[in-house]
């Protein structure tokens, strides 16, 4: 006999990895950005 | 184009682009994602599985389309010497590998339901691991390359070299025999309903805008940390 499957799990489970991976990267990105630019000021003022 | 060769030129545009971009991309695919699961419908044959369709679609596109730009830049810093080329190439190189590892886990989880495995050694799958894999070995090779202060020559023949990978990826479901369906859309052709198709489409732009939003922001990482590592450098120099 074929196991039932709730094809909700799987859509929300493919949901949460795209949006959480979209979002960490996004935030990572941004994150570095600032980081970097910041360093350069500093190192500017020295 | 090459008016934005200049570092200076370009970091004034990127500064006034890269926020708005993020921005424009999180809306648009909030709200398509938000579509896709609450109000999209389920489909005759794939049932409440086709709401995947809405990530997995357009990080396949964005993960094939970001080796493509890495190959267009790779050919420009080598024939031109367009000084922003290799930056832009090294800044497309982490979206690229997270959409295609999204791509490739989004499909596999599509998979069970649909075909009943997670996973299937065919052509289409193979070759999407085997851009992963190449993204991967792309992103260490440039980090290589940036600790030893080497050229960045062999980083621009690897993203050429592996631009072979992008037709084979297109094509082997037409080639080989696959699990995975035809394209549904191609040039000015769609198969798919526009119930579909629409918020596809939104999707596609919203990831789009996301995309490029992060590759403006890692190309500005790139620059601020080369000039700060230039001035040490200087500063070190004349003490």
């Amino acid at each position: 006999m074929r196991e039932a499957l709730d094809q909700w799990h799987f859509v929300i489970a493919a949901y949460a990895v795209g949006v959480a991976g979209t979002l960490a990267m996004a935030g990572w990105s941004w994150i570095a950005m600032r980081a970097a630019e910041q360093r350069r000021e500093r190192s500017k003022e020295q | 184009m090459h008016g934005f060769a200049n570092p200076a030129r370009f970091l004034r545009l990127a500064r006034v682009l890269t926020a708005p971009l993020l921005l424009l991309g999180l809306v648009l695919t909030g709200g398509a994602l938000a579509y896709g699961l609450f109000a999209a419908p389920a489909e005759r044959l794939q049932g409440d599985t086709v709401r995947i369709l809405f990530i997995h679609v357009p990080t396949a596109w964005l993960g094939m389309g970001g080796w493509t730009a890495i190959a267009l830049a790779s050919l420009s810093e080598l024939v031109w010497r367009h000084p922003l080329a290799g930056v832009a190439a090294r800044a497309i190189a982490v979206p690229g590998a997270v959409f295609t590892a999204i791509c490739l886990l989004t499909g596999s989880i599509w998979g069970r339901p649909a075909w009943g495995t997670w996973w299937v050694w065919d052509g289409r799958l193979t070759s999407m691991l085997v851009l992963l894999f190449l993204y991967l070995a792309y992103i260490a090779l440039a980090t290589a390359t940036e600790r030893e202060g080497a050229s960045g020559r062999i980083l621009a023949i690897f993203g050429l070299v592996g631009a072979v990978n992008i037709p084979i990826i297109h094509y082997s479901v037409l080639w080989w025999n696959s699990l995975h369906q035809a394209p549904s859309i191609t040039m000015g052709k769609s198969a798919m309903a526009p119930e579909f198709l629409w918020p596809l489409l939104i999707a596609l732009a919203g990831f789009s805008a996301l995309f490029a939003g992060v590759v403006l922001a890692r190309m500005r990482m790139i620059l601020a940390n080369l000039q700060t590592e230039a001035r040490l450098r200087r500063m070190a120099l004349e003490s």
